[in-house]
C-alpha cells in the first residue's frame, strides 16, 4: 500500500527512545525514587531505540512477513 | 505535573498519527480504497489492527479495574472470551466473509439471506457503533479533566479549568477525524498498529515496576487472598469465587454466546480481516492478532492487582479525591465519594472503591518525568483505537449497507468516495452529541447500552446456521435475530441480580429468579437469547422455502471448496497457527489455575 508501516513506527520510537534516554542522562536522580531507584527512562529510552533501529531496518530492507 | 519532556512525547505522537494519514492521501482513489484499504494489507498488519481496534478505553482502563476487583479470574475475559473465537471466526468463517467479496458484515447477511436482515443489522449496527465511540470519548475526556493533564497549560493560557472536558473531547475528534478523512481505513489500519506498539511500550515498564515491587507473582500470592491468584478457584458454584459466576454460565455465556457474537459478526474487528490481501491473510488475521491478545491480561489485568496489592498509602498527588476519605481506599485505589465528600458505602456498609483509577494511578505512583508522558500517551492511543475503528466501520456500513442501498443505488464510485467522507465527519459529530448525552442522562445511556445487549446476544446463531446449514432461510434468520432480541428482553424483565431494585438492572415485569450477581445475569441472558434465535431460525426455515443451491455457492460451508493450502509455509497455515494458539492458551489456564 505504498507505504511500509515499518518506518514510521521505527523513526516513531527511534525519537521517542533518543528523547528518554537524553532526558534520562540529564535528569536529577531524586525524581526516580517513584521508579524504585531505576533510572526508568534511561533504560526504557534505550529498549525504545533498539526496537526502532530493528523496525527500521526491517522496513528499509523491505523484508517480507 | 507534566514537564516539557512529557508534552514533547505527546506531540511527536500526534504529529506522527496525522502525519501518517498525510502520507496515505494519494493512494485514496476508489471507495475500495477508502473503505477496504484495496484490499492490499499483509497479514501482520491485519492482525495487529484487529486487536487494536478492539482495545479502546473500556479495555485498558475497565480491564486494570476488574483486576484489581476480580483478580487474574478476570483473564477469563481473554482465554475463554476471545481465543476460541478469535480462532473460529479465522479458521471457518472467514473464507465466507472473505471469499464471498462481501464488503461488510451486514452485505454478506444480505447475499446470504435477504435484505430485511442485512437492513436490520446495519442499522442496529450503525447506531452502535456512533454510539459507543462516543462514550469512549466521553470517558476519554473525563480521566483527562480526573489526572489534570491540562490543568496547568489552561493555567497559563488564563482559560476556566471547566473547559477541558470539551477541549479534550473536540481535540480527540479533530485528531482522528484528520487521519480517517485524509487515509480511510488504510490511516485508520497503519494508527491501530503504531497504537498496539505504543500502548506496550507504555505498560510494560509499568508492570515490570510493579512487579519488582511487589515481589514478582509469588509476592502477590503471598500478599493477596488465593481468590484473587487464580482464575478457576471455586468456579463449581457462583457463590464461592469473585466473579459470582459458576463455570456453566461463564463457558456457555461469555466463552460461547457473547465471545462468538462480538469476534465473529462485528463488523468492527471484521473490517481488518477483510481490508487483508488474500485470502490466506485474512484467515490468519485474527489468529496473528490471538498471540498478543492471549498475553494482554499480564499488561492490562495486573497492574489492577498491583494497585490492590500495594500498602494503603496517601494518595496525595495522584487521582482522586485529595481529602481524608482517601484512606479508607485500598492499596492506591481511592475510595468513591458522593456529592458531600463522603465515601460510598454498599447496603452492607463496606466502602465502595474507584476501581477505575486502578491503572490510571499506577501510572502516577511509578512513572517519573518523561516516561509518565509515554505511559500517559498510551493511554491516549487506546481511546482512539478505539474511537477510530468504531468511526471507520461505521462510515462502510452507512456508504455501503444504508446510502447505497436504500437511499441512492446508483452513483458512480466517486460519489460514494465523497459519502464516506462526509459520513467519517457526521458520525464524529454524531459521536460528540452522544458523548455530551453521557454527561446529561446516564440513566439514557444505561437503557440504550441494555438495549444493544439484547440485539447483539442471538448475532452468533444466525450467523453460525447461515454459514453452516444451507437450509437456513432468510425469513427464519430474520424472524429469529428478533425472537432472540425479545427472548433477551423478556430474561432481562424476569430476572435480578443480586441486591439491586427492579428496573434498568432487570426486573421490570417480574422477579422470577435472583443472580448472585450482574456479570451471571448478563451471561444468562445471552444464553437465553442465543437458543431462542437458534431454535426460531431452524422452525422458520423448515417453513419456509429454502434458497436455490446455486446461489449459495461461496457463503455456505458445505457449498464452498476449501482453501488451498498446499504452497504455504507450515507458520503461514491457518490451521497449524490455531493449533498453536489454543495449546498455548489452555497451557495459561493450568499454569493460573
Amino acid at each position: 500500500m505504498g507505504l511500509d508501516i515499518r518506518l514510521p513506527i521505527g523513526l516513531l520510537f527511534s525519537i521517542l527512545g533518543g528523547l528518554l534516554i537524553a532526558y534520562g542522562a540529564l535528569s536529577d536522580v531524586a525524581i526516580y525514587q517513584r521508579s524504585l531507584g531505576i533510572n526508568i527512562n534511561l533504560t526504557w529510552g534505550i529498549v525504545m531505540l533498539l526496537f526502532g533501529a530493528v523496525m527500521l531496518a526491517l522496513g528499509r530492507r523491505g523484508t517480507k512477513l | 505535573m507534566l514537564r516539557a519532556i512529557d508534552w514533547t512525547i505527546m506531540v511527536v505522537y500526534f504529529v506522527f498519527v496525522l502525519g501518517i494519514g498525510a502520507l496515505l492521501k494519494r493512494h485514496v482513489k476508489t471507495s475500495t480504497d477508502f473503505f477496504l484499504a484495496g484490499r492490499s494489507i499483509p497479514a501482520w498488519v491485519a492482525g495487529l489492527a484487529f486487536l487494536s481496534a478492539n482495545l479502546g478505553a473500556q479495555e485498558v482502563i475497565g480491564m486494570g479495574a476488574s483486576g484489581a476487583k476480580y483478580g487474574i479470574a478476570t483473564s477469563h475475559f481473554y482465554w475463554i472470551g476471545a481465543i476460541p473465537a478469535m480462532v473460529f471466526v479465522g479458521v471457518f468463517m472467514m473464507p465466507f466473509y472473505y471469499g464471498s467479496r462481501a464488503r461488510s458484515v451486514p452485505e454478506y447477511l444480505r447475499l446470504r439471506f435477504d435484505e430485511k436482515t442485512r437492513g436490520l443489522n446495519a442499522v442496529s449496527f450503525a447506531l452502535m457503533t456512533l454510539f459507543s465511540s462516543g462514550i469512549s470519548m466521553y470517558a476519554m475526556a473525563k480521566l483527562i479533566q480526573i489526572l489534570h493533564i491540562f490543568d496547568t497549560p489552561f493555567v497559563w493560557a488564563g482559560l476556566p479549568q471547566s473547559w477541558i472536558f470539551h477541549f479534550s473531547l473536540v481535540i480527540s475528534a479533530v485528531v482522528v477525524l484528520g487521519y480517517i478523512l485524509l487515509g480511510g481505513l488504510t490511516s485508520a489500519i497503519y494508527n491501530e498498529v503504531v497504537q498496539f506498539f505504543l500502548i506496550v511500550a507504555g505498560f510494560l515498564p509499568l508492570v515490570w515496576l510493579g512487579l519488582k515491587n511487589v515481589g514478582g507473582w509469588s509476592g502477590l500470592k503471598a500478599t493477596l487472598n488465593p481468590t484473587y491468584t487464580h482464575s478457576w478457584m471455586g468456579m463449581g458454584s457462583a457463590h464461592t469465587n469473585r466473579l459470582g459466576v459458576e463455570w456453566f454460565g461463564l463457558t456457555m455465556g461469555l466463552g460461547f454466546v457473547l465471545s462468538f457474537g462480538y469476534w465473529c459478526t462485528d463488523f468492527l474487528v471484521i473490517q481488518r480481516a477483510m481490508a487483508a490481501n488474500s485470502m490466506n491473510s485474512a484467515r490468519c488475521t485474527p489468529l496473528i492478532a490471538a498471540f498478543p491478545k492471549m498475553l494482554f491480561p499480564f499488561l492490562v489485568i495486573l497492574p489492577g492487582l498491583i494497585a490492590i496489592a500495594l500498602p494503603t498509602q496517601n494518595l496525595a498527588g495522584l487521582a482522586g479525591p485529595h481529602s481524608a476519605t482517601i484512606l479508607q481506599g485500598a492499596g492506591l485505589i481511592p475510595a468513591k465519594v458522593d456529592a458531600l465528600g463522603q465515601p460510598v458505602r454498599d447496603q452492607d456498609g463496606l466502602v465502595q472503591l474507584d476501581y477505575d483509577l486502578a491503572t490510571p494511578n499506577m501510572l502516577l505512583h511509578y512513572f517519573p518525568t518523561g516516561i509518565l508522558g509515554l505511559g500517559l500517551t498510551a493511554l491516549l492511543a487506546s481511546f482512539m483505537s478505539g474511537m477510530a475503528g468504531n468511526v471507520t466501520a461505521f462510515n462502510t456500513v452507512w456508504t455501503y449497507d444504508i446510502y447505497q442501498s436504500y437511499i441512492n443505488p446508483t452513483a458512480s464510485d466517486e460519489h460514494y468516495l465523497w459519502m464516506g467522507r462526509m459520513a467519517t465527519i457526521f458520525g464524529i459529530a454524531l459521536s460528540v452529541a452522544a458523548a455530551y448525552m453521557a454527561t446529561r442522562f446516564n440513566n439514557i445511556m444505561d437503557m440504550l447500552q441494555l438495549v444493544f445487549a439484547f440485539v447483539n446476544a442471538p448475532l452468533f446463531a444466525t450467523f453460525l446456521l447461515g454459514m453452516f446449514w444451507k437450509r437456513s432461510t432468510g425469513h427464519g434468520a430474520f424472524t429469529g435475530l428478533l425472537t432472540g432480541t425479545i427472548g433477551a428482553a423478556l430474561h432481562h424483565a424476569l430476572t435480578l441480580p443480586q441486591g439491586a431494585v427492579p428496573g434498568v438492572k432487570g426486573g421490570w415485569i417480574a422477579t422470577l429468579h435472583v443472580y448472585p450477581s450482574e456479570m451471571a445475569q448478563n451471561f444468562w441472558t445471552a444464553i437465553y437469547a442465543w437458543t431462542t434465535c437458534f431454535l426460531i431460525t431452524i422452525a422458520v426455515s423448515w417453513l419456509t422455502r429454502p434458497h436455490e443451491e446455486k446461489e449459495l455457492v461461496g457463503l455456505v460451508y458445505s457449498l464452498t471448496e476449501r482453501p488451498q493450502q498446499q504452497d504455504l509455509r507450515w507458520y503461514q497455515r491457518p490451521a497449524v497457527l490455531a493449533v498453536v494458539v489454543l495449546a498455548a492458551t489452555a497451557l495459561l489456564n493450568i499454569v493460573f489455575r
